[in-house]
């Protein structure tokens, strides 16, 4: 028998940080949530990916407890959101999909005046402002003010005001979208060391790599709801093939007939087709068999973004 | 991360929360300050100097000015015009921009502070804001030999209470706006203006129309004026004294609720 872990003291049962059931939002005659069920477990990493308009933002706003849910069930930390939203906001950390910086105000100073919000005292932010800003690489512009910094150290700002109540459980809205690739290494790193520390994330975003690099476990959400849910590797061997082989053609693309059989499935883009498949090599030596001559081809593992593809029918790019 | 002190995080008590939302609007004014406090305090300074002591040169101290030479009547309902011009500036584009532009307040949001505590300390911040300026306006007016008496100090306080009785049922509508179209202008060009004018700061309210007086009657401005002098020449009636109180004390408390409301409703979607 396995005893209930109860972690940080809350009435958490079954150990879940996170618990829906049901979960729902809907603003106006318009459902933007249509009852989800999650569980997010202490330590893990939880990822939230969708197109636009799947609902990620409006399900993190809920658990993030600054929007009432208008259906369903949900406890955050033990707590229910509706009568006891402060007290579990004061445990959570939140990195909103768009920035609210003070941008007149400096670096330093935003710390600070949002690490008061939660009670904490001068001496304690002042403090707390410091490390946090070695941990943001900020510490250079620590006095400036935030208006002309660059978007990825905004970013690193918010991130650091997210932490400045040692959260237990940090939500993340796309932390980088927008950002270039080396600030985006950066975040992960920090991300990284977070978890390594214990603290519980639950993020959204738009990048496969991200997911695959940072979440344990992810949803695919489409229209409200959940699609599919599991580890990225689950995920993979579930709903894409061990190889994805792409073939590009300059003139037409063959029809149906001629590539029926190639694989176990196969689809079509403007650019280019995708057949996925066991053995890609294979694949394409049969294809080449049967007078099929594509300007090029590509062999390669199947990812995250295959499983994306293949659940939402809609490319990430848009 | 781990050498700093542990955290102590929690929800604080419901009037600290309130108070650390001023402490918030207080960082941000602290290295703004200059231009809005020279607007709040050397304007009416300037009206003082050249309506007060210039024009007023002109005016016999009569009946309409309590006897009175014109810029020691006029004091007294100078201080809640300005107080009320000032609210009305702090109750508008900085509202709107916390929603909108700078987003601050939906930043809040995320912390334990609760909507009603961001607009109970948005409203006490825009009063201690007010009671700043009309204290340096009325130390300003004292120096210059404008002041008749102590009882100045009763125009401080109704000031403050004139000007929250017009700002915070307009808080409470700048939380509702998503863009600035001419809601502003206009509250400015058809409300304050027109209030400050006519609604007995620089002349009796008796000089008016008949038809016009009803109107003004309404304003929070001509109930804060005809206090004002009450305090300062200590010629109140108690009658007269508690209307005027009981009329600005509801719209404050009407205008304060019904910001929680649009607050509570602008971040909790
Ligand atoms: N306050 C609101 N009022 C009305 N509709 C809203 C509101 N917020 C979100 N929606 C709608 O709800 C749907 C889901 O929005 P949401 O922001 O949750 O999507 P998302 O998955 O985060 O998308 P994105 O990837 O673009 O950030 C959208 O159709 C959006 O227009
Ligand atoms: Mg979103």
């Amino acid at each position: 028998m396995v005893a209930e872990t109860v972690v940080h003291g809350g009435g958490l049962r079954d150990g879940a940080l996170v618990r829906a059931r049901g979960l729902a939002k809907r603003f106006g005659d318009f459902e933007a949530v249509r009852g989800i069920d999650l569980d997010v477990r202490p330590g893990e990493a939880f990822g939230f990916l969708g197109p636009n308009g799947a609902g990620k933002s409006s399900t993190m706003r809920m658990v993030s407890c600054v929007s009432p849910r208008t259906g369903g069930d949900l406890t955050v930390l033990g707590m229910d959101p509706h009568t006891q939203g402060p007290a579990i906001r004061a445990r959570l950390g939140v990195v909103p999909q768009q920035d609210n910086l003070d941008n007149e105000l400096t670096v330093r100073q935003n710390l600070h005046v949002y690490g008061r919000y939660f009670g904490l005292s001068k001496a304690h932010v002042r403090a707390k402002a410091v490390e946090l800003l070695e941990f943001a690489q900020l510490v250079d512009r620590a006095d400036d003010e935030v208006e002309p910094l660059s978007g990825g150290m905004k970013r690193r700002l918010t991130i650091a005001r997210s932490l400045i109540n040692d959260p237990q459980l940090l939500l993340l809205d796309e932390p980088t979208t927008g950002l270039d690739p080396q600030a985006r290494h950066l975040l992960w790193d920090r991300l990284f060391r977070l978890r390594q520390q214990g603290v519980t994330l639950i993020i959204t975003t738009h990048y496969m790599d991200e997911a695959e690099q940072l979440c344990d476990r992810l949803v695919v959400m489409d229209g409200g709801k959940i699609v599919a849910e599991g580890s990225p590797g689950e995920l993979i061997a579930r709903y894409c093939s061990r190889e994805v082989l792409e073939l590009r053609f300059t003139t037409d693309k063959p029809d149906a007939a001629a590539i029926d059989g190639l694989a176990d499935r196969v689809e079509v883009l403007p650019d280019r087709l995708l057949l996925y498949t066991a053995d890609g090599e294979a694949s394409l030596a049969a294809a080449h068999q049967r007078g099929l001559a594509p300007a090029s081809s590509l062999v390669r593992r199947g990812t995250l973004e295959d499983v994306f593809l293949r659940l939402t029918g809609r490319t990430l790019v848009d | 991360m781990s050498t700093a002190t542990k955290s102590t995080a929690h929800a604080p008590a419901p009037l600290t929360a309130v108070w650390l939302v001023v402490e918030g609007l207080w960082a941000w004014y602290r290295r703004n300050w200059r231009s809005s406090a020279v607007s709040s305090v050397l304007e009416p300074v300037l009206f003082l100097l050249a309506l007060g002591f210039g024009f007023g040169s002109q005016i016999q101290p009569s009946a309409a000015t309590g006897g009175l030479d014109y810029v020691a009547y006029l004091a007294p309902a100078l201080v809640v015009a300005s107080a009320v011009q000032t609210s009305a500036f702090e109750a508008t584009y900085p509202v709107l921009a916390a929603f909108k532009w700078k987003r601050t307040f939906i930043g809040i949001a995320s912390t334990p502070v609760a909507p009603a505590q961001i607009a109970y300390g948005q409203l006490l911040w825009i009063a201690l804001r007010v009671a700043v300026s009309s204290t340096a306006f009325l130390v300003i007016a004292t120096v210059l030999g404008a002041v008749t008496s102590v009882g100045v100090v009763g125009s401080l306080l109704v000031a403050v209470l004139t000007a929250m009785a017009f700002a915070a049922p307009v808080v409470a509508y700048s939380a509702t706006l998503e863009t600035e179209g001419q809601q502003f202008t206009a509250i400015f060009r058809f409300v304050v203006v027109p209030m400050t004018v006519f609604a007995g700061t620089f002349f009796p309210v008796d000089q008016l129309p008949v038809w016009v007086r009803p109107l003004v009657w309404v304003t929070p401005m001509w109930h804060g004026t005809e206090l004002s002098r009450a305090a300062a020449f200590g010629t109140g009636e108690l009658l007269a004294v508690l209307g005027h109180l009981l009329f600005l004390g509801a719209l404050v408390v009407l205008g304060a609720r019904f910001a929680v409301r649009t607050f509570t409703r602008r971040l909790e979607v």
